[in-house]
């Protein structure tokens, strides 16, 4: 299985995490991108800051790699990038992309991707407001494939 | 044990605390639960967050009653945002 996973402080490069699966055998290729929101409940956020434990995030990466295969035992390739540091409104924070085969396999193990990693990835995120700024914690849903 | 360890704060904890590293003297026998108290008792504005929050020796998650070794890095996670 090819794998790829990065806490990258540069703009995430959506085109090399999928460049990175690319497979002749894999016909599908799902791909979630999370791009920081300008508002939070009706407020203005002027930008984020992500930060990581890096160490421990990249071991958790691949251990949800790990999950990943052994759940959907075709997946033939996992990438996984999130950001740190200011992140402008608008750019991607986090992206997840699952190669497989066929394309069922792809979308689910990609669906199940990004919610486990935002309930276990050691990552804050701190929205920064023009008076002030807060720390602002996951909403963790079990067993739904609701994007956030 | 007896001796220090380094705590590594991060997010919200380390905002309150103002440091993203601690070094704590903690006396023989002190568990993971124990370099907790003796944050909280250090820097009373993490108080708040650190029942919520998770802990990790030297990159794994532990419990409370986890003993230390001198030495180890202990991570603070507070409830993630990641995404």
């Amino acid at each position: 299985m090819r794998t790829l996973y990065q806490i990258t402080e540069a703009k995430i490069d959506v085109g090399a995490l999928r460049d990175a699966l690319a497979d002749p055998g894999s016909g599908a290729l799902a791909m979630f991108v999370g791009t920081t929101r300008n508002a939070f409940q009706g407020k203005e956020v002027r930008y984020l800051e992500y930060e990581a434990y890096g160490a421990l995030a990249e071991l958790e990466m691949e251990r949800l790699g790990t999950e990943i295969a052994t759940l959907w035992p075709s997946v033939t390739g996992i990438a996984i990038a999130h950001r740190v540091g200011r992140v402008e409104i608008g750019e991607a924070s986090v992206a997840i992309a699952v190669s497989a085969p066929h394309r069922r396999e792809a979308l689910a193990a990609c669906a199940h991707g990004i919610d486990r990693l935002k309930a276990t990835l050691p990552v804050w995120k701190k929205e920064v407001f023009a008076d002030g700024s807060a720390w602002r914690e996951n909403v963790i849903e079990e067993d739904t494939h609701e994007g956030r | 044990m007896s001796g220090r360890v380094v705590v590594r704060l991060f997010g919200p904890a380390r905002e309150a605390a103002g440091a993203g590293t601690v070094e704590l003297t903690l006396p023989a026998g002190a568990t993971a639960g124990d370099a907790v108290a003796a944050l909280a008792a250090a820097h009373p504005g993490i108080g708040s967050l650190l029942p919520r929050s998770r802990v990790a020796v030297n990159l794994e998650y532990v419990d409370r009653a986890t003993p230390l070794r001198p030495g180890d890095e202990i991570a603070i996670l507070p409830p993630v945002g990641g995404g």
